[in-house]
């Protein structure tokens, strides 16, 4: 028995040092060295994109109606994560329908995307239908003929990865980031 | 279209990982594969363990206790400490002590049940050091009690199971570790963030918006939370997060990686015995069910959410996006997750809570199922073996003779240690589950309100009980009562069945082998594997229709009614 106490002892002190720390630090060299990019966060001056924003206003191109949750400022982010509303919530029926009357109002057509909220909190992407949606409201607020911004969409949309993996989809802080660079 | 050619692609992945990781993990654990032998000596000389010494049943089970308890209290340790720890870039305090007991029993069973959101509980220096370790030793020991039950069906008139400290060294060095390693800079080169630098504060000029940016030392737990089959993530949206589980491509590794262990290990298991069809025919048993599960729960989601259905402003063309990411959309969201509550993994790319009714009783009949299709890394195995001999006590009563599994004649000990081990887990999900929706603590964890308050409750404990870890993330779990009821869920649903597993290999190993005659039973073709699956579903179909059916199927049947 205390022999076996003594191995167990050395052996998790060992996978502690191994695997806790060796591993993940080893680990941070490598990433920081090949992908410095990706390994700090996909950071770009307006933000990562890989996290949604909230944007307002029908002069931009809105995201998933997430809480886009790490926006707490007070040193600590908030969690992410989805709305967890069952399938007979009446709290989603609400929900839902308040969003799309909050998008019908700005002038863009509701999708099924933009009234759902994601399983990350922060999706930072719509489909092109949900962004081809918007752009009839996009235009008639900026100006912007909405061929262009047909154009801009589809040179932005992505995937799918391999030409089979999951669905084609924009990201939104690239999108609008071009939107700006347009105007 | 799509689907079938990403359906194909893992087939493919899996197929290889059956056949070469199934192979390399044979030679591994019995000692042939050495290219790290000169590590693992200095291992064996610090841990004071004579590596060519085996160890019978009961020690390997003592060291196993040891081990796991050792685990435990370390893991505790350190989340009560975190505060006074340094990598705690977001000056967090020390978890409370129900949490740490929690999370502790939770990473050292191999669950990862998160009664937490990470980014806002754990320190740098908590998921690393408390966590990310578990996710690699819990794994190991799960594959080393497997592999001591295989070495009890492959020996005649032995004493020794092999030795527990090897086992699971060699496991770890040899198989995870350089996995892993490798499987993390592919998340990390797709867009996981990796860096020990703290969250970035960033301020968007276009939209005025200013946001925290979580950041940590993210893509290499994220390779190990897959192949250890844990789940438990960094952040709280777990695979939904794009700073965990960026694209598609990623997506597609998470689902390869978490079943590559447990499909490999039946080849494993068939070149051990000496045959490899006795390895299909279970492989054959997992893979219909994980199929047909995989079909009716990606059926069921392709269909309307009911509630946005309900709102009558929008279709739904691709099925229930509530809760999905659009990167992944539906049907890669399913397999994900179906994958995941299948191999006791628990990690998600989607909301569990917001699935439509009968997706939702799909992820979690899978795991009602006792995480064997394909199940834990060597959890799966060792839990199958378990309904294997159950089967055949059941063929050798219908055919009037003494049954056998594998030249083992199958005794009145060997059937009362596999029912043992096959009723363990429900009798603890079931028990718990009832005397939570008694209490009013129990009670007052749902959110959602209706049958889907007490599908959320069920899933919980059913969770936890199989060491899953995935959640219904509605609950809310953090309480008294949940921290607690959770914790001795965990460790029965984890020790109740090693334990018998161990024996059963104890007693197996000690046996003489008959030779085939005629007469035998076979259990590497079609006939056993239908005997199996039949005595699969009808055990988890008796034990758990009733409490189902207060959930997810009068969920499904409540047409029109909102709750």
């Amino acid at each position: 028995m205390i022999t076996q106490l003594r191995s167990a002892v050395v052996l998790a002190l060992g996978a502690l040092l191994l695997f806790g720390l060796a591993y993940p630090l080893a680990g941070t060299g490598v990433s920081q060295l090949l992908f410095p990019q990706q390994a700090n966060g996909s950071l770009t001056k307006n933000g990562s994109t890989l996290v949604g924003q909230p944007w307002n206003g029908p002069q931009w191109f809105h995201g998933r109606p997430d809480p886009d949750n790490p926006l707490r400022l007070d040193g600590v982010p908030g969690a992410s994560g989805g709305s967890n509303l069952g399938p007979r919530s009446r709290q989603l029926v609400a929900g839902v329908r308040a969003e799309a009357a909050h998008l019908r109002r700005m002038g863009a057509q509701p999708t099924a995307d933009l009234v759902t909220s994601s399983g990350s909190g922060i999706d930072p992407d719509i489909t092109p239908q949900d962004a081809l949606a918007q752009v009839p409201m996009v235009s008639r607020s900026t100006g912007i003929p909405e061929s262009r911004l047909r154009r801009l969409i589809r040179t932005l949309t992505v995937g799918p990865e391999l030409g089979f993996l999951g669905p084609s989809y924009v990201d939104v802080l690239q999108l609008n980031s071009a939107l700006a660079r347009l105007r | 279209m799509h689907f079938a050619l990403t359906l194909l692609l893992l087939a493919a992945a899996l197929a290889l990982s059956w056949r070469y990781l199934g192979s390399y993990l044979e030679a591994v654990y019995s000692g042939r594969v050495r290219w790290l032998s000169w590590a693992e000596r200095v291992v064996y000389r610090l841990l004071g363990v004579d590596p060519g010494r085996e160890q019978r049943w009961r020690e390997y089970a003592v060291s196993l206790v040891v081990f796991s308890g050792v685990s435990l209290i370390v893991t505790y340790g350190l989340l009560r400490l975190q505060g006074q720890l340094p990598l705690n870039p977001q000056h967090l305090r020390a978890a409370s002590p129900l949490l740490s007991w929690n999370t502790a029993v939770s990473f050292v069973t191999n669950t990862n049940w998160q009664n937490y959101a990470g980014e806002t509980t754990m320190s740098y220096l908590s998921q690393m050091a408390a966590l990310t370790v578990q996710q690699f030793t819990s794994a190991a020991v799960g594959m080393a009690v497997a592999i001591a039950l295989v070495r009890g069906l492959s020996r005649a008139g032995a004493s020794t199971i092999g030795n527990f400290w090897v086992d699971t060294v060699r496991g770890c060095l040899y198989v995870l570790l350089p996995i892993a390693f490798v499987a993390g800079a592919v998340y990390v080169a797709q867009g996981a963030v990796q860096t020990l630098a703290g969250p970035v504060l960033i301020h968007d000029v276009l939209n005025g918006a200013t946001q925290l940016i979580p950041r940590g030392p993210v893509g290499f737990m994220e390779s190990i939370k897959q192949l250890g089959t844990n789940g438990g993530g960094f952040f709280n949206a777990n695979g939904a997060d794009p700073l965990e589980n960026p694209t598609q491509l990623t997506n597609l590794l998470s689902v390869v990686l978490l079943l590559s262990i447990p499909v490999a290990l039946t080849y494993t298991f068939g070149k051990m015995v000496g045959s490899r069809r006795q390895g299909l025919a279970l492989l054959a048993a997992m893979g219909l069910i994980f199929a047909v599960w995989t079909g009716f729960t990606g059926y069921a989601e392709s269909q309307p959410n009911p509630a946005v259905a309900a709102a009558g402003v929008v279709a739904q063309p691709q099925g229930n996006m509530e809760g999905k990411e659009v990167r992944f959309g539906v049907l890669d969201s399913t397999l994900y997750d179906v994958a995941s509550t299948q191999t006791s993994t628990g990690s998600v790319d989607s909301t569990p809570d917001s699935y439509t009714p009968m997706g939702g009783f799909g992820l979690l009949t899978g795991m009602m199922l006792g995480e064997i299709t394909p199940g834990g890394d060597g959890s799966g195995l060792y839990t199958l073996l378990l309904f294997a001999i159950v089967a055949v006590f059941i063929g050798g009563l219908m055919v009037g003779r003494t049954p056998e599994y594998l030249g083992k004649k199958i005794q009145s000990r060997e059937v009362k240690l596999a029912s043992l081990g096959v009723l363990v887990m429900p009798v603890a999900v079931l028990v718990i589950t009832g005397i939570a929706t008694a209490l009013p603590a129990g009670r007052a964890g749902a959110f959602n309100s209706g049958p889907h308050g007490f599908t959320e409750i069920l899933y919980a404990l059913t969770s936890q009980g199989n060491n899953n870890g995935s959640a219904f993330a509605g609950l809310n779990g953090n309480s008294t009562f949940y921290n607690l009821a959770g914790g001795i869920d965990m460790l029965v649903g984890r020790f109740g069945i090693m334990f018998p597993v161990l024996a059963l290999a104890g007693a197996l190993a000690s046996k003489q082998t008959v030779p085939v005659s005629r007469g035998t039973f076979r259990t590497d073709n079609a006939t056993f594997v239908v005997l199996l699956l039949g005595v699969i579903l009808i055990v988890g179909g008796l034990t758990f229709f009733p409490a189902l059916s207060l959930g997810p199927l009068l969920e499904q049947l409540s047409h029109g009614r909102f709750f």
